[in-house]
């Protein structure tokens, strides 16, 4: 074992908990706070793969922003924090069950593929991975269209959302 | 070093317990929180398999940035369209809104 094959694993094992709880949890706002703990992991998860900007951007916009949209629309959706009754729907067991067939599906999908147990040549070191991306996003040789697109996506959806929730009266 | 396959498994329970959030929570913010660790399982396949082939191909992190761009997108709305109901039938439970069903 080395070390950032335990740093991993106490970050993937801390992750599935925290993404466990916030599935399993009653109280919404703890489910919350659960899924920023599943996003800091994933975060940490992106650091190990040298993919810093994603790291970076993880944070921001999942906790910073739609963390904080989730707490935001628990306490505008609720008059008493707690729940009352059954927090998982009549069929929660064909629910589990369907959950484990994907799961074992993948795994055994998995298990039957050749490429599946390849390791990470050395990250070139004069290779600049930021720059990279950002030279790529705003290229028309690369991706310029996705990028632009997903903006006005982003655009639209704002707007949908601020005439979807405001109060017609 | 770490073998891809770890990545992989990781991100496919990941997916598996946000599918699980979604097929079985009553609350509409509830379901929610489960597409988003769905999202965030995908987003992992795609960087892992950045790093493990050619680094030098940004592809799989541009993908993830979209992935992160219609995340966002899809919580405002989604989360717009919560509001929204729970102001007309003062619920967010996904059973008791049946206003589409005759």
């Amino acid at each position: 074992m080395t070390v950032d094959q335990i740093i991993f694993l106490i970050a993937a094992a801390s992750t599935l908990f925290a993404a466990f709880s916030v599935v399993t949890t009653g109280n919404l706002i703890r489910a919350a706070f659960w899924l920023i703990g599943a996003l800091f992991g994933v975060a940490v998860i992106f650091a190990i793969l040298h993919a810093s900007f994603l790291a970076v951007v993880q944070v921001v916009v999942y906790v910073g922003a739609i963390a904080i949209l989730f707490i935001f629309a628990v306490m505008l959706t609720r008059k008493d924090m707690r729940d009352q009754g059954a927090q998982l729907n009549r069929n929660w067991k064909f629910g589990a069950f369907l959950s484990a067939l994907v799961f074992a599906g993948l795994f055994f999908l998995l298990r039957g593929w050749g490429g599946v147990s390849k390791t990470a040549a050395a990250f070139p070191s004069d290779f600049d991975a930021v720059a990279e991306l950002g030279g790529a996003l705003v290229s028309p040789d690369a991706y310029v269209l996705p990028f632009e697109v997903a903006s006005v996506l982003l655009v639209a959806a704002l707007v949908g959302a601020v005439y979807v929730a405001y109060n017609h009266k | 070093m770490i073998p891809l396959s770890w990545y992989l498994i990781f991100s496919a329970a990941l997916f598996s317990i946000g599918l699980f959030g979604v097929l079985t929570r009553r609350n509409l913010i509830a379901i929610l929180l489960g597409v988003e660790l769905m999202l965030n399982a995908v987003n992992v396949n795609l960087v892992a398999f950045w790093r493990y082939g050619d680094v030098h191909n940004i592809a799989g992190q541009a993908f993830a940035i979209i992935v992160f761009a219609v995340a966002a997108a899809e919580v405002s709305v989604g989360l717009a369209l919560v509001i929204s109901v729970y102001r007309k039938r003062n619920t967010v439970i996904a059973d008791e809104i049946d206003i589409l069903k005759w």
